[in-house]
């Protein structure tokens, strides 16, 4: 009989275990051996001595936290490839969080465990859609994992930033979106809505969108909002991170209309409490009903769960006999929070 | 339902008072009669559909949902509208009710009829609708604007006087057919007659150090500033009513004050609970409020009295135009004059100097005074809080440096935040006992850091509550401590708020029950 995931597969303070392969799964700190969903920096830490990810991840890695931080010895994975360490397959699968982002697929003596990394299901034109595996082990994250988080339709967001727009074409329209993914995601989902005026960025996004033209995501006309004349920046729209846009920096702008684009301004007093005026629900996570259908389609008997909102989760696979564990991983959705 | 429903949404967002009420004033030019008009009226908090309650919702829901599923759901949401409207299945396709629609078919619906109509409503709206329809039919309406501001978006898109508005309404139905005919110039102005109406009270700025050096003291009067709750109290030929400064009628809860209103006068004053002439603390009134009805044995415990500030109507005189000194001057001989039980009169302070006045402020140790007033001897009674006229000088706040026991979300703006806190003391054997809760004082940037520290450093969690680290040590500022036989400390805080985090205090180094318990009265 195939030895089940438990035994092989442990949660640890660093993070996921994989015992007869000796390496891990999104390190919370340094290790020698370790496998990388996605560039994000709650999964994607700085000082491995060896890393495996797709070959976009460690560009983006790269580019984030320098080459020599990247890891020591840094092995792309390509789509398809079986990479064999001691004795346990490991595979890359597109999870369709961010550009790069993947599943980590495990075969061992016969038995199969998938490490989901962040994920979602809706169409996002800056990368591969999500592949569902069939395994005996899902492990997911459970960032919305509560039945209130029903993500609308992203066109349908974008549509209101751009009514928002027409109403108030003499302000500025600043946008909080997480500088990997959600930002490149925007720009792309208004291009595909028509808009193809400059869109102008905080300095801190510059590097990545650069990075995703390079990698081949067209993204447009785009421009600094810094050196940008303030009178261009009327009208305009304007990306920055989350955090410079309740800061000084948004201070250039003269009345700009505040948006911000997360799964989190789907709850009100929330989204009220980060200052939004545009509250935009998009976001690069899976919804409860995406984690759901997903538990569905990877035909898993059992589901640990990584982080997030896991005890509605675990109630859920209960109401549908399945058997659900929390790992409690410590370290990841700080960047989440903000996703 | 949805153009009501987006406006809610849009003043939710809103934070600045001038957008608020240009986005009422958008709604009322545009809307038809009567859906602003109920719109209005749910605003007013007016209208109650006494068949529909948060359990009947509930119940829908539950039909619905898993309830543990929808416990975890109402806990992070913070508010069991939102929770309901965001965990119901999605509407197959759109078709909301319209706000007269919905009124009508609820009063005309009996107990039994109401839920399978919200439940077809529900389904037929999307996640905003749904919102604001179980908000309006609950009776839990918090729209982010006042009724007050509702009044001002009328009077500045109608070209009226607020207080015009004002002195009409009490007199006023839902949907105010009445009120917009004559704000549109269909109909005369509504006869006001003798009804015992609201008048808004006028009120008092914080005064700074730099209003304080500028202050000419001879051309001001002093007076306490109690610790109750200021009231109105009007009597007419129409009838009496006594009304909280923010124009709710809480005659119900203190028939005692309505029955020694046997005169007709409009008077403004502040309602304390007082024992042989000796006002009580806060607390003590905190028993009375709220209430619908009140039984004879707390009547007796907690005998209230109204301390008169100022006279607004003599018998159907309007006094508001005179200066301060001579409407004084008219309440002190009709006083003399009248004699109402339940009441006196507010101690004018003599005083020679500003330097007189510091010291009597800070002398004051009775746990009931707040601070001082200062009125300008020539100040009209104007509505609202005009600028320069009345100061509230308040006592420096107590503070005691404690530690950070436990955390809890907040509701309503601060949900999904760990926003409430219990902080403790040592005692001597060296544990900690709380000694108050607070959810206030932080800027947003100490309520992040907080909140992201909590969720780092629960070490166990009962229910929605978590026990942290005893490791932050919060500066708590108070207005008063009074005994307590509720809390194990034996001390309750008045008004307490978090003043800030003390970074440079160990725990250990924290204040003990000790120095807490000298800051006792008496």
């Amino acid at each position: 009989m195939p030895p089940h995931p438990e035994t092989w597969l442990h949660p640890r303070p660093e993070g996921l275990h994989c015992v007869p392969g000796d390496f891990f799964i999104d390190p919370t700190r340094a290790v020698d051996r370790a496998v990388i969903t996605h560039g994000h920096a709650d999964h994607a830490r700085p000082g491995h001595r060896h890393v495996l990810a797709s070959a976009e991840t460690l560009a983006i890695m790269r580019v984030r936290m320098g080459e020599s931080r990247a890891g020591a010895a840094q092995q792309a994975a390509a789509p398809g490839e079986i990479v064999r360490i001691n004795g346990v397959g490991v595979s890359l699968v597109p999870a369709g969080h961010v550009l790069g982002s993947c599943q980590v697929v495990l075969d061992y003596e016969g038995s199969r465990a998938v490490v989901s990394g962040d994920y979602k299901r809706r169409r996002d034109p800056t990368c591969a859609p999500f592949a569902p595996v069939t395994c005996d082990v899902f492990v997911t994250e459970a960032t919305f994992g509560l039945p209130v988080f029903r993500h609308p339709d992203a066109a349908a967001e974008i549509a209101k930033l751009l009514h928002c727009m027409s109403v108030f074409p003499a302000r500025a329209h600043l946008v909080g979106a997480y500088g990997l993914g959600k930002a490149q995601r925007l720009i792309a989902l208004l291009r595909e809505a028509g808009y193809d005026s400059p869109i102008y960025l905080h300095g801190a996004l510059q590097k990545l969108c650069d990075l995703y033209e390079t990698l081949g995501v067209p993204l447009g006309d785009l421009r600094p909002a810094t050196v940008a004349d303030k009178d261009a920046l009327k009208g305009a729209i304007v990306l920055a991170p989350p955090s410079a846009v309740a800061d000084r920096w948004a201070r250039r702008l003269d009345d700009p209309v505040i948006a911000v684009a997360s799964g989190w301004m789907r709850v009100r007093q929330r989204a009220k409490a980060s200052g939004v005026e545009l509250p935009l629900v998009i976001s690069d996570h899976a919804d409860w009903d995406e984690l759901l259908a997903t538990v569905e389609d990877v035909a898993a008997p059992e589901i640990w769960v990584t982080h997030g909102a896991e005890a509605a989760l675990l109630r859920q696979l209960s109401l549908l006999g399945r058997r659900g564990r929390a790992l409690s991983l410590i370290g990841y959705g700080d960047e989440a929070e903000q996703e | 339902m949805k153009p009501f429903a987006d406006l809610l949404e849009r003043l939710l967002y809103t934070t600045g008072r001038n957008a608020k009420i240009a986005l009422l004033a958008d709604y009322f030019a545009h809307r038809p009669d009567p859906e602003r008009g109920y719109a209005l009226a749910a605003i007013a908090g007016a209208l109650d559909f006494p068949g529909a309650k948060p359990a009947m919702l509930r119940e829908l829901a539950a039909a619905r949902t898993d309830p543990e599923l929808f416990a975890l759901s109402y806990d992070f949401v913070g508010d069991l509208a939102e929770t309901i409207a965001l965990l119901w299945p999605p509407a197959r396709h759109e078709a909301p009710p319209g706000l007269p629609d919905l009124v009508a078919a609820l009063r005309a619906a009996s107990r039994a009829e109401i839920p399978a109509l919200i439940e077809a409503w529900l389904d037929a709206s999307d996640v905003s609708t749904r919102i604001a329809l179980i908000k309006l039919i609950t009776g839990g309406l918090r729209v982010g604007a006042s009724l007050r501001l509702a009044k001002l978006a009328l009077a500045r898109h109608f070209a009226v006087e607020a207080d015009e508005i004002e002195e009409v309404w009490h007199g006023l139905e839902p949907p105010y057919t009445a009120l917009f005919d004559w704000l549109e110039g269909r109909a005369p102005r509504p006869a006001q007659g003798a009804a015992p109406v609201f008048r808004p009270p006028m009120l008092a700025h914080p005064i700074e150090a730099a209003d304080l050096a500028a202050l000419d003291w001879s051309a001001h009067r002093a007076e306490w500033k109690w610790d109750g709750i200021r009231v109105q109290l009007v009597s007419t030929q129409g009838g009496r009513r006594l009304y909280s400064r923010g124009a709710e009628d809480i005659s119900a809860a203190f028939p005692e004050i309505v029955a020694a209103m046997d005169f007709h006068a409009v008077l403004d004053g502040e309602l304390l609970v007082i024992r042989d002439g000796a006002v009580a603390p806060f607390a003590d009134l905190q028993q009375r409020l709220n209430r619908k009805s009140v039984p004879a044995k707390l009547r007796a415990a907690h005998p209230v009295g109204v301390r008169l500030y100022d006279m607004l109507f003599e018998g159907e005189t309007d006094l508001r135009a005179l200066p301060f000194d001579a409407r004084r001057a008219r309440l002190e001989a009709w006083f003399a004059r009248t004699a109402p039980a339940r009441m006196d009169l507010s101690e004018l302070i003599r005083f020679a100097s500003a330097d007189d006045l510091a010291a009597l402020r800070a002398g004051a140790r009775d746990a009931a005074i707040e601070g001082l007033m200062l009125k300008r001897a020539d100040s009209p009674y104007l509505a609202g809080r005009p600028k320069g006229h009345w100061w509230k000088w308040k006592r420096d706040p107590l503070s005691l440096d404690c530690v950070l026991m436990y955390a809890q979300r907040g509701h309503g703006k601060r949900s999904s935040y760990y926003s409430d806190y219990t902080f403790g003391v040592w005692t001597a054997a060296g544990a900690l006992v709380p000694v108050g809760k607070a959810y206030s004082g932080y800027t947003d940037a100490e309520l992040h850091r907080l909140d992201r520290w909590i969720r780092a450093h629960t070490v166990a969690s009962y229910g929605p509550v978590r026990e942290v680290e005893k490791a932050i040590v919060l500066e708590v500022g108070f207005d008063a401590a009074q005994r307590s036989t509720r809390h194990k400390s034996g001390i309750a805080l008045r008004f307490p708020r978090i003043l800030r985090i003390r970074d440079d205090k160990p725990a250990e180094q924290a204040d003990t029950l000790e120095t807490a318990l000298s800051l006792l009265p008496g």
